[in-house]
Formats: structure tokens, sequence, C-alpha cells
């Protein structure tokens, strides 16, 4: 900053007031002046905690004393040997799979079937969004009781069709599926609206000559729709994989993880080592692999995003 | 054609009422008298009452609850309409050298969600002397890359003649920005206000991590030891009534502010 500051002006110039210069030496500060608040949170909120986050991935930290000691990937290895977070991995790649293809088809087919603004169309756009306006933490407290076994919303109404429920978030088996329903039912209609933006910047005329052309309804989804909406579909999947590593308030109210680890994701682990069992290190060796991941995430959305912004400008 | 949309909408009729039942759950819970064995029904056949409210609201502290939410959620969208407008500001308008690298800058923190960094973070507010506080809650948040790319695009589709106009007419940057400029983004303002909004109105993860006493809890964390606390399996219609109050607001904001709030997520998706 202070070489753009002192840079001479050039001799060949017309003697500038005292006044000018003064203006000049403003505008050329002003940028920085106006950035500075922005970046200073932003190096102290966000890049200096990884900074920290590595130095303490590879230092174990003595609790209640200041002094800590440099134990390289020693902090690593004691992850990888935790029966607990590869559960974690796992069920954090299930979790995916479960929540994210599921929720972005689902997403497009709603934003097909509500592409019309219609007033009935509003209103149904409003209903299926309407999970993803609440708390993660309120969907979850609704669910404690939907999925409550015998009496809950879920098998009162499942007895009444004679089918036998199940015991939705105490089974080791099915308590990850239950959360992936949870999951799934929130976020489909928050997609939606990316697709339903997406639809909107499509061109009518490519539409029109498919179906002059004779394609049929499927095979103008297939071959004109879809391909067409990939950048939207790029996008959603940046969100939908972020959302999958970064929220896990519906497995703090709901199973803390359990039964036997079966719930247990990626974040939740962390939350629990650092909160409960201040095993810093662990905690720390996890949130850099989770760092990790979205850095290698965001230099793919990275390119997605520009091409993005180049088709909007 | 016509009958294939109107069995499309029929369909989404179909699917639109599944998706609500836990919400039309909550709403015929929360008004039934007594938690009986009909507790799962969606029919509200019963005299409605206000018992569970009046009882949820005699069980958490609500009010201080609604009084902490809204410090934290529009203490951090203060603030961050100040960081955002001057940084969008010199993005949009200002060249200066460095400007490529600083906006990457920026870009990168779009991925590194706070969530993701709650361990190192909290170590930070410590340092600082926040822990337990509810600016310790905002703190982190007080910067928004995705607000400064809203506001530079907004500032950017302003016609660069209103300031001229105002330049010539001897004005600072900051009377152009705060007189010409900030009126003329409103919409941009305002879609950014509802998301942000939202996002820490919704919050849970973090300030579970950095509030420790229930006189600075928020709305999220009272619900969930009110949700835990129920585990009995009794008030269930006072857990419903709880989980309307927390849900109340955003109901309201959604009814009042449907078009913006549907605008602005697309915005935010399509800007990133």
């Amino acid at each position: 900053m202070t070489s753009i500051a002192t840079e001479a002006p050039p001799l060949a110039e017309s003697r500038p007031s005292r006044h000018a210069m003064r203006v000049r030496c403003r505008r050329r500060t002003l940028p920085y002046l106006l950035l500075a608040p922005s970046l200073l949170l932003l190096a102290g909120f966000t890049y200096w905690p990884i900074v920290r986050v590595v130095w303490d991935s590879l230092h174990d930290r003595i609790l209640g004393q200041a002094a800590s000691r440099f134990v390289g990937l020693g902090n690593y290895a004691s992850l990888f040997s935790d029966h607990a977070f590869l559960k974690a991995v796992i069920n954090n790649l299930v979790y995916a799979i479960g929540t994210v293809p599921l929720s972005m088809v689902l997403a497009l087919l709603f934003a097909l079937a509500l592409q019309r603004s219609t007033r009935v169309n509003a209103i149904l756009r409003a209903l299926l969004l309407f999970p993803s306006m609440v708390p993660l933490v309120a969907a979850a407290s609704l669910f404690f009781f939907i999925f409550l076994p015998g009496v809950g919303l879920f098998d009162y109404y499942l007895a009444k069709i004679g089918l036998r429920g199940a015991n939705w978030l105490g089974d080791p088996d099915i308590a990850l599926w239950s959360l992936i329903g949870i999951t799934v039912w929130k976020n489909a209609g928050y997609y939606m609206l990316f697709y339903l933006a997406g639809l909107q910047t499509l061109p009518g005329d490519v539409l029109e000559a498919a179906t002059i052309d004779g394609a049929s309804a499927w095979q103008r989804l297939r071959h004109v729709i879809v391909p067409l909406l990939a950048p939207t579909t790029a996008f959603v999947l940046v969100i939908a994989l972020i959302n999958v590593l970064t929220q896990v308030d519906h497995v703090i109210v709901l199973t803390k993880g359990g039964p036997s680890n079966s719930t247990k994701l990626v974040l939740y682990y962390i939350f629990e080592q650092a909160h409960e069992n201040f095993a810093a290190g662990k905690a720390a060796a996890a949130s850099v692999l989770s760092v990790a991941f979205l850095l290698a995430m965001s230099v793919v959305s990275l390119k997605t995003m520009e091409r993005g912004t180049h088709a909007a400008s | 054609m016509r009958r294939a949309s109107l069995i499309i909408t029929g369909l989404m009729l179909i699917v639109a009422f599944f998706w609500s039942t836990p919400f039309l759950w909550t709403l015929v819970a929360s008004f039934r008298p007594d938690s009986a064995i009909g507790m799962a029904s969606l029919v509200p056949d019963y005299k409605p009452t206000w018992a569970n409210f009046a009882e949820a609201l005699d069980a958490g502290d609500f009010a201080i609850y609604y009084l902490n939410t809204a410090i934290v959620a529009f203490g951090i969208l203060a603030v961050q309409i100040v960081t955002i407008s001057l940084a969008g500001y010199a993005f949009a308008r200002l060249t200066f050298p460095g400007r490529e690298l600083i906006f990457y800058v920026f870009l990168l923190q779009l991925m590194l969600v706070p969530p993701i960094l709650i361990v190192p973070n909290l170590r930070t507010i410590v340092d600082l002397g926040l822990y337990g506080s509810l600016l310790g809650v905002m703190a982190p948040y007080f910067a928004s890359a995705f607000g400064t790319f809203l506001m530079r695009q907004t500032f950017r589709q302003i016609p660069r003649d209103f300031e001229e106009a105002s330049v010539i007419d001897g004005a600072h940057w900051w009377q152009t920005l705060w007189h010409v400029l900030l009126p003329m983004a409103k919409p941009g303002l305002i879609a950014f206000s509802l998301v942000s909004l939202m996002a820490h109105w919704n919050e849970f993860l973090w300030p579970l991590m950095v509030l420790n006493e229930p006189r600075t809890q928020t709305l999220t964390i009272g619900l969930a030891t009110f949700a835990l606390g129920s585990e009995g399996g009794k008030e269930w219609g006072v857990l419903a009534a709880g989980t309307l109050l927390v849900m109340f607001p955003l109901l309201a904001l959604f009814a009042v502010f449907q078009r913006q709030f549907v605008n602005s997520f697309m915005f935010s998706g399509l800007k990133g």
C-alpha cells in the first residue's frame, strides 16, 4: 500500500497544485480503505483460522496449559485409527449419495411441473419451498414426533393402511435413512428455485425447434433441457455438497450420532471431539481434511461460476 | 396438451400435500386440547385451545430467546450492510492495483463456509474475550463475500450518469454512495437482507458452541433444549406450539416478502 501512495507523479506533468495532489493520493488509498473492514474480518475469521487449524492439527495441546508439543502427523494417525471417525466418513458418503441425487432430481421435476406462472403453481411452489425456510432445528423437532415409534405421525398413518412402522431413529440400520429423508424433504424445494431460474433462461426457439422436429417430451427433456441446464446443475451440486458437509443440526437434535455411531457425520464428529471430548488435535485434523475437500471443490466451482458470470454479463 | 397440464397440476397438488403434512400436523397438534392418543391425527376434531402455546411460553424463556435472536440477526445485518456497501462500491466503481487478487480472496470465502471452521474460530472468539457473548456469535459474519458480490453487481447495473451529476455538484464519494447509489440499490439490499436474516435466525451449531448460559440462548438452542426435554413422550402439543413460535416470524416475513424471497434466493443462486 505504501509503495502505491509514495509513487511519484511523472515529472513531465505540469506542476500539480497541492489540492490536486492530495485528491490523487486519497483516490489511490480510497479503494483499500473501503475494502479494509471486509478484508480484516475475512482475514480474522476465514484465513487466520485455516492457518491456525493446520497448526493445531500438527500439535498436541495440553489442556489448561499454553504449551503445546509438535507431534507431526500424529493427530492424523490417531484420527484414522479412530473407528468412530472412519464410520463418520462412510456415513457422510452414504448421506451424500442418499440426499444429493434424489433431492436434485426431485427439484428438477418440481421445477418442470411448476414452471408456468399460474396462481396455483405459485402456491404449490411456496408449499414446496417452505421446508427450506424453517430452521433445521425446527424441522428436526417436528420429525422427532413424526418418527416416534408406534404413536408418531408416520406409524399412525402406516397402521391405518395396514403397514407396520419401524423404529425410525432407534434402529442403526434405518436411522441414517430417516435423516436422509428429512434432508431431501427440506432441500428439494430450495434447489427447485435454481432450476426454475435456469428454465427461464432457456432459449425458447431451441425448444420450439425440437418440438417442430417432432421430439417427444422425454426426448426434449433428455436431449435439450437437461444439457442446457448443465450450469445450473453444477451450481446446485456444489451447494448440495456443501450442505452435506456443513449441516448437522438435525443429528444433534435427533440422534446425537447414534444409535451405535450409525448417524455420525464428519462435522458432528468434529463438534463432539471439540465440544464434549476436548480432543482438540483430532478435531483440528478432521477440520483440515474438511477444508481441503471444500477447497478442492471450490476449484471446480470457481470455473462454473466464472462461466455463469460470463453468461450473465 | 391441456389435459396433460391438468394431470401434472393434480399430481403436484398431491405431492405438495404430502410435503406439507409435517407443518399441517404442527398446526393441528398445537391447538389440540389434550395430548391424547389421537395426537398424530391430522384432523382437527376438537375445540381449539391456546393452552399449548401458553405452556410453551411458560416453559421456555421465549421472550429472551426472541430478543437474543433478533439482536444476533439484525446486528449481523447492520454491520454487513456497511461492509458490503463499501467493498461492493470499491469493486464496482474503482480501479486499483491488486483488484483481481483481492476479488479472488473474497471469492474463496464463498466456499469456506463458517461451519467448517467452528473449531479454530471458537479459539479466536475465546482469545478475543467474546466467549459466551452474542457479539462472539455475530463477529465471524460481519463480512460477507456473497453480499459484496451482490452489491458489486447491483452498483454496476446503475448507469454512471447518476453519480456524475452529483460529482459535478462537488459531492464526496460517501455522499454519492449514500444519496445516489444506495437508494438505487434497494432491491439488492432487500434481497441480501432477507437471505442474511433467515440464515442467522435459523442458525444453531455456532451459537450452541459460543453461548454458555440460559440468559444468552437463541431461539434455535431454546427449541432444541425444549425438544430434548420432552423426550418422555407427553408434551407433543407443547412442542408443536413451541416450534410454531420459532417459525412464526419467518412465516410472517415470507408472507409479506414472498416475491422478494423467491427472487433473492434465485439471485443468490445465480450470482453465487
